[in-house]
This record gives C-alpha cells, sequence and structure tokens, in this order.
C-alpha cells in the first residue's frame, strides 16, 4: 500500500516483529549476526584455549570436543556469515542498488529473518541435551554417518536437534534467496539492466541462484538421515544396502556451492568499496560479473574434492581435480581485475580499504592452498590435517570476515547516519590482521607436519605453533571486542554524515549514495531511472 | 558497463506493492519450531513426569503452521482481490516467486532420485548385489501405476480445461473443470493409500524400500499439497475471484499441478519401470 508517508515507521513492536521494511530486516539480520558471533567466537576462543598446550585442559573427551567443533562450524556458517552477508547487507542494499522501494515478497523476508531463531534454538539446544555418547552433536558440521546414525552412538535427541535447526534455516535461506532473485530480476529501475548492475547486486544473484539449487539437496539428505536415524529407513546404512557415501555425495553437493554462498557476497562488497577508494569504475565489469556466474556454475560439478580419501575410482579423481583447478581462473579474474582497478587509481586508505587489501592479499594466500589441496594425490596427504583447516579459515574467516568488516565499515554511516572513528577503525583493522594471520599461518606448518584435525590433544612437537596460534586467536578475540565496544559507540555518539560522506565519485556512483545517511523509512517511492 | 551511471528520476511513483506489517511471519516461525519440537519429542518418546506427549505436539504445530498459512494467504487473497493491489508488475513477480519455489523443489527430489540411482545401480552385498533386491516382490507397474498415471494426466487435462474456462470467463465450467481436477487427485491419493496398504514390503525392507516410500511418499505429499491449493482454487472460482486477465493464484496451482504430474512421471519410469521390471543384476567387479 502506498498510503504509508515517508518517513511514518510504525512503533516497536510492529516495527521489529512484524516488519515489513528490507532495512529493518536487514538491520535484525546484522544484529542476530553479531549475536551467534559471540557464540561462534566464544567456540573458538575455548578450542585455541584447549590446544594451547598438550594435554585436555577444558574438554573431558573427543565427544565434547567434537560438539564444540559443530557447533562452531555450524553457527559461523549459518548464523553469522549467512545472515550478515545475505540477510544484513543483502537486503540493506540490494533493494537501494537496484532503485528498487523495497524486497519483492517484504512478509516473506520476515520470516525468513525469524526461522532463523528457532533454528539457533534448536542447535544450541542440540549441544546441551544428550547426544549419545554424551552431551550434544559431535558430528562435525558436516554430519557424516555412521558417526551421526544411532549405530553410530548418537543414539540421543542431539542430532535430530541438529537436524532440525539446519532445516529450519535452510527454509529460510530458500525463501530468502527466491526472494532476492525475483527482486533483482523484477525490481529494477528503468534503465538499470543486467549489465548496469552494481557487483554487489550481481554477487547476490548469483548466490541466491546457488541457494535455491543446492540447499534443497541437504535438506533432502539430512530428511533422510532423520529417516534413517528414528524410522527404521536403510539409506545410508549397509545393513539394508544403502551406502553412508551417499551422504558424502548429497551433503557435499550442497557444501561445496555453500563455500561460495559464503564468499560470493564478500566479493560484490569488495568489489564496491575497491572502485569507491580508488575513484575508478571497476576494471572489466563484465569479467567480474561473468566470472561470479563461472565461478557459481563450476561450484556444482566439484564436491568430490572434499571425498578424494574415500576410495573413488581413480578417473573420478582425475575429473574433480581438474574441474577444481578451474575455479582458479575465475576467481584469478577477480583477483587481478580488483587489483587493476587499483592501478593508477587515487587510493585512499580508508578502513574499508584496508579491510579490501588484507581481503585481496589472504583470499589469494587461501586461493593458492586451496589449488594445492585441489590435487587430489596432494590432497590424500593433507587430507583432515590442519592444512585444511588453514586453508578454509583463509578463505572463509579472513575471506567473508574480512567482506563483512569491510561493508560494516563502508555502509555503517549511511546504515545509522553516524560514522565510525577512523582511528578506531584502522587499529580494529590491523589487530584482526595480525591476529588472523598469527592464529592460521602456522596452522599451515601444523599440517605439513600432519597433526589432524578434530582432535583436542597432540603430540608435544605441535606444541610450539599451536601456542603460537592460540596467542593470535586471544589477540583476535580482543580485535573483536574493540570492534564491538566502537561499533555501539559508532551507534550512539558516532559524528553524523551526510548523504555521499564518502564523496564517491560519479564514476564509481551507486544508488546508496543518491539517499540520505541513513534512507528514508521507504525509499524511492518516485522511482529512480538510469540514464 | 559503460563507465559511468548517471540516474536521475522518472518523475513517477514505483508500481510495485509495499506490503503492510504482517504478524505472521513471527508467529509462522514460531510454529514452524514448535512443530520441529513436537516432532522431536515423539520420536524419542519424551515424557514430562507422567505426561507422554506422543503425537500431541506434532498435532499443534501442525495445526498452527496450517493456521498461519490459512491467514497469511487470506491476507494476500484480500490484497489481490479486495484491494487490487497486485500491480501487473508485482504479478510478474509472483510468478518468478512461485517458479523458484518448484526449482527449489525439484532439486529436493533430485536428493531422493540420487539416493534411488546410488542404490539402485550399484547394488550392494546386503541386498544380494541385484535391484530390485532378491526375494523383493515389488509393485507391479502396469498395475495400478499406470491407472495412476492415467488419473494425473486426466487431472493435467482438466486443469488446463479449467484454465481455458478461466480465460473465457466461464465461471460455471472453471468451477466443474477445477472440481473434477480435485477428485482426480484425491483419487490418486486414495489409490496410493491402497498401494502402500497392499505393498508386500514395509518400510524398514532395505534399502528398496526406503527409496520406494520416501520418493513415491514425498511425492504424494506433493499431490496433497496440490490438491489443497486446488482446493483454495475450487473455493475463489465460485466466489467469481479469478478473471480473465488476473487469475495467478490458479496459475499457481496449476503449475504446481504440473510439477507434481512431471515429477509422477518420473518415478514412474525409474522406480516402478525400470527398477522394478528391467533392474541391475549385477555381479561385482573386483577392486
Amino acid at each position: 500500500m502506498s498510503d504509508h508517508h515517508d518517513d511514518h515507521k510504525p512503533g516497536f513492536f510492529t516495527r521489529w516483529f512484524c516488519s515489513t521494511n528490507h532495512k529493518d530486516i536487514g538491520t535484525l539480520y546484522l544484529l542476530f549476526a553479531v549475536i551467534a558471533a559471540l557464540v561462534g567466537g566464544g567456540f573458538s576462543m575455548a578450542m585455541r584455549y584447549e590446544l594451547m598446550e598438550p594435554g585436555l585442559q577444558l574438554v573431558k573427551d573427543g565427544h565434547a570436543w567434537n560438539v564444540w567443533i559443530t557447533a562452531h562450524g555450524l553457527i559461523m556458517v549459518f548464523f553469522v556469515v549467512m545472515p550478515a552477508l545475505i540477510g544484513g547487507f543483502g537486503n540493506w542494499f540490494v533493494p537501494i542498488m537496484i532503485g528498487a522501494p523495497d524486497m519483492a515478497f517484504p512478509r516473506m523476508n520476515n520470516i525468513s529473518f525469524w526461522l532463523l531463531v528457532p533454528s539457533l534454538l534448536l542447535l544450541a539446544g542440540s549441544a546441551l541435551v544428550d547426544g549419545g555418547p554424551g552431551t550434544g552433536a559431535g558430528v562435525g558440521w558436516t554430519a557424516y554417518p555412521p558417526l551421526s546414525s544411532k549405530a553410530g552412538g548418537h543414539t540421543g535427541l542431539s542430532v535430530d536437534m541438529a537436524i532440525f535447526s539446519l532445516h529450519l534455516a535452510g527454509a529460510s535461506s530458500i525463501l530468502g534467496a527466491a526472494n532476492f532473485i525475483t527482486t533483482i530480476f523484477n525490481m529494477r529501475a528503468p534503465g538499470m539492466t543486467l549489465h548496469k548492475m552494481p557487483l554487489y547486486v550481481w554477487s547476490v544473484l548469483v548466490t541466491a541462484f546457488l541457494l535455491v539449487l543446492s540447499l534443497p539437496v541437504l535438506g533432502g539428505a539430512i530428511t533422510m538421515l532423520l529417516t534413517d536415524r528414528n524410522f527404521g529407513t536403510s539409506f545410508f546404512n549397509p545393513e539394508g544396502g544403502g551406502d553412508p557415501l551417499l551422504f558424502q555425495h548429497l551433503f557435499w553437493f550442497f557444501g561445496h556451492p555453500e563455500v561460495y554462498i559464503i564468499i560470493l557476497p564478500a566479493f560484490g562488497i569488495i568489489s564496491q568499496v575497491v572502485s569507491t577508494f580508488s575513484k575508478k569504475p571497476i576494471f572489466g565489469y563484465l569479467g567480474m560479473a561473468y566470472a561470479m556466474i563461472a565461478i557459481g556454475f563450476v561450484g556444482f560439478i566439484v564436491w568430490a574434492h572434499h571425498m578424494y580419501t574415500v576410495g573413488m575410482p581413480v578417473n573420478a579423481r582425475a575429473y574433480f581435480t581438474a574441474a577444481t583447478m578451474i575455479i582458479a581462473v575465475p576467481t584469478g579474474i577477480k583477483i587481478f581485475s580488483w587489483i587493476a582497478t587499483m592501478w593508477g587509481g587515487s587510493i585512499e586508505f580508508k578502513t574499508p580499504m584496508l579491510f579490501v587489501f588484507g581481503f585481496i592479499f589472504l583470499f589469494t594466500c587461501g586461493g593458492v592452498t586451496g589449488v594445492v589441496l585441489a590435487n587430489a594425490g596432494m590432497d590424500v596427504a593433507m587430507h583432515d590435517t590442519y592444512y585444511v583447516v588453514a586453508h578454509f579459515h583463509y578463505t572463509l574467516s579472513i575471506g567473508a570476515v574480512f567482506g563483512i568488516y569491510a561493508g560494516w565499515y563502508y555502509w555503517i554511516g549511511k546504515m545509522s547516519g553516524r560514522q565510525y572513528p577512523e582511528w578506531a577503525g584502522q587499529i580494529h583493522f590491523w589487530l584482526s590482521f595480525i591476529g588472523i594471520n598469527l592464529i592460521f599461518f602456522p596452522q599451515h606448518f601444523l599440517g605439513m607436519a600432519g597433526m589432524p584435525r578434530r582432535y583436542p590433544d597432540y603430540p608435544d612437537a605441535y606444541a610450539g605453533w599451536n601456542e603460537i596460534s592460540s596467542y593470535g586467536a586471544y589477540l583476535t578475540g580482543f580485535a573483536t571486542l574493540w570492534f564491538l565496544f566502537f561499533a555501539v559507540w559508532t551507534l550512539k555518539k558516532g559524528r553524523k554524515v551526510d548523504g555521499n560522506y564518502w564523496n564517491v565519485q560519479p564514476q564509481c556512483m551507486t544508488l546508496e549514495w543518491t539517499l540520505p545517511s541513513p534512507p528514508p523509512f521507504h525509499q524511492f517511492e518516485i522511482q529512480p531511472k538510469v540514464k | 558497463m559503460s563507465d559511468f551511471l548517471e540516474y536521475s528520476t522518472t518523475g513517477k511513483p514505483h508500481p510495485f506493492h509495499i506490503v503492510r506489517p504482517s504478524i505472521w511471519p513471527l508467529v509462522g516461525a514460531l510454529a514452524a519450531g514448535l512443530l520441529a519440537t513436537g516432532v522431536l519429542l515423539y520420536m524419542h518418546g519424551i515424557k514430562l513426569g507422567s505426561f507422554d506427549f506422543g503425537l500431541k505436539g506434532v498435532v499443534v504445530g501442525l495445526s498452527a503452521v496450517a493456521a498461519v498459512m490459512f491467514f497469511w494467504w487470506k491476507d494476500v487473497i484480500f490484497e489481490a482481490v479486495q484491494e487490487k493491489a497486485h500491480s501487473s508488475v508485482a504479478k510478474v513477480g509472483l510468478r518468478y516467486g512461485m517458479a523458484l519455489f518448484i526449482a527449489s523443489e525439484v532439486m529436493f527430489f533430485v536428493a531422493f532420485f540420487w539416493a534411488f540411482f546410488n542404490a539402485s545401480l550399484f547394488p550392494q552385498e546386503a541386498i544380494g548385489f541385484t535391484w530390485p533386491p532378491q526375494g523383493m516382490q515389488v509393485v507391479e507397474p502396469f498395475d495400478l501405476p499406470l491407472l495412476m498415471t492415467m488419473i494425473l494426466l486426466l487431472s493435467g487435462c482438466t486443469v488446463t480445461w479449467a484454465h481455458h474456462a478461466i480465460l473465457h470467463n466461464s465461471q460455471y465450467e472453471a468451477v466443474k473443470a477445477l472440481g473434477l481436477t480435485v477428485m482426480l487427485g484425491m483419487c490418486f491419493l486414495a489409490l496410493q493409500i491402497y498401494e502402500y496398504a497392499h505393498a508386500h514390503f514395509g518400510f524398514k525392507d532395505t534399502v528398496y524400500a526406503s527409496a520406494f516410500f520416501m520418493a513415491t511418499g514425498f511425492h504424494g505429499f506433493h499431490v496433497f499439497v496440490g490438491t489443497c491449493f486446488l482446493v483454495v482454487c475450487y473455493f475463489r472460482a465460485q466466489k467469481g475471484h479469478f478473471t480473465a486477465d488476473s487469475h495467478f493464484g490458479f496459475e499457481a496451482a496449476a503449475w504446481y499441478w504440473h510439477f507434481v504430474d512431471v515429477v509422477w512421471l518420473f518415478l514412474f519410469l525409474c522406480i516402478y519401470f525400470w527398477g522394478n521390471v528391467i533392474g541391475v543384476s549385477h555381479i561385482p567387479a573386483a577392486g
């Protein structure tokens, strides 16, 4: 209905619990992600404390440790990175960047958010109830049977709670993804052709397609796991002619696109920021957009590179090695195009741009170790070692989280109308950059030396690098508290800013900078257009 | 991108439908959580003191979800019919939404077909390296399943008949054709219940039964949902909600119905015909 006036906001309950406003729902997503990050990050700190020296400190056995890594992984993927990068920034800026007044299905947008609440409660609950071998589900985020089956010892309520948590989170993401695709295809302002859309919008579009096509397969897999556990089916049970490997195939058919779901929106944010602070249009715009499509497409046909050690035929391993390494091509296009965008630019070293530098440098490191691991022959030696942990934290922990920070510092003035203190942002960057590298760089050495994942204890030979890694974790933890303090400070006391506080140049202009900060409750009641 | 984007204004209001705040998403999410909790309580036979939850939690959760669906879609229909809020652009959006929903459902079925082919193309030792498993008394495809195929295909015709009737503003025929479609859907479901009740194998009889009941059962659930959707359309047609140029609610139901129909054809071909009649007789290669 258009009987809303521009800035007429509903009352507190209606506004925050019954919302149909993309910016308010985006804010809810961001708040949710911060809360979940505290929980998931708390697990990180506890894990690094446990691993700081050999022997058992906090956990009493391997099952308890597995519960921690499961909770850490699922929370970070489903309740921190996805809600922040897609739900938060996506909701806030996709409609604005295409000149739309809101999302296509505002009510559905709200249920996408609220489904995450029972979902997170179920996951948190699963860590607290009986799992079978002990309290909680010690199955890893992959939940492979037979470990996750009743025969494998997980007889309790816990795994089923985690399964339902994923069902709800999956429904939330599928609905959200359908909403984004519809919004982007149907609500662009006149003149905003697909080939003129900002790259962040492109990144969310590709991400949304990955979600719609991959998440239901996970839904099917965990549904079959559920019936195997509770209703006597034999999908993954060899005693009834089933096959545990089927679960791994189904899981990674989802799981591999999922890692691009996590990183693509970060790519999009990096593209916006690098252009703004280099004062140049992005280099090779079309190549950048189609590189993301290529990454999304190839991402669907490389899943079994997570399964090199399960006894696949050598031809299958050769195929998955080749297909996986092909992904380095479009990814390389993106890295070099970001660098070429900076080339000859008038670069401003503001906090968002620092996080972009961090992202490009470190994501490249994660990408290079990814090419190493893509080789089946290498992976057989590296599989399930800390080398893999280091690899995916370089892409996800540094990649996705630096993307979130870049987006936060870039847009917080736009979202709140108040600007963060630049000096505090820059200190936050350096603390994070040094801290995260201290955590994960030594883990390459640990992995090369053969330290396996998913154990709470290790031989003394690994003690040195583990200690350094844990110091890095504490530094990163401190950086996060620093960030949170100044985030709250910004919202309360930050300097008020005008619409285009970064002085975004015409050649880099996207529509959010044409609006006041914060934008009106309903923007673009009069439709904009692209000349 | 041409190097620069210059923005200006069309000077006209946007053509989209801005939806009022609504309580249903929040209640719906909580209802979904309640349903999940109810199923958990049932599966693990959890008791609170002397109170046995049994299926009570499931019933409450399902009722809550169904109630939210009813009230939410009632609002949507009110906005469409009474408020005329669905502009032509908004209707295109609804089409995208429905198509994407169906696409995600297709991928859900992909998981179950994957499970079926994984089990049937590479039969394992426990089922005698053959498909169907040794000694399995399977459902004869050219018996009831063929009849069910014919019923679904016929219902695809009647729903198209209803579509043409709506396009010609012929309310009487639309109602009649929709009624027929609903009846055919119910016939299909009745036959499926009969088939399940008379099957010579149970849910727990090897991966054959797992794949059979999961794939056909998930499909049967979709037929049920599609039938409910068509029942709603039947009553809406009676009320004269559908006009020649505005009847997306019906179209969505018809799309969904055709999707369910096509999935059945694949089930019939792969599981009932290929799996039961041709199958795999396999001697495991060394290594």
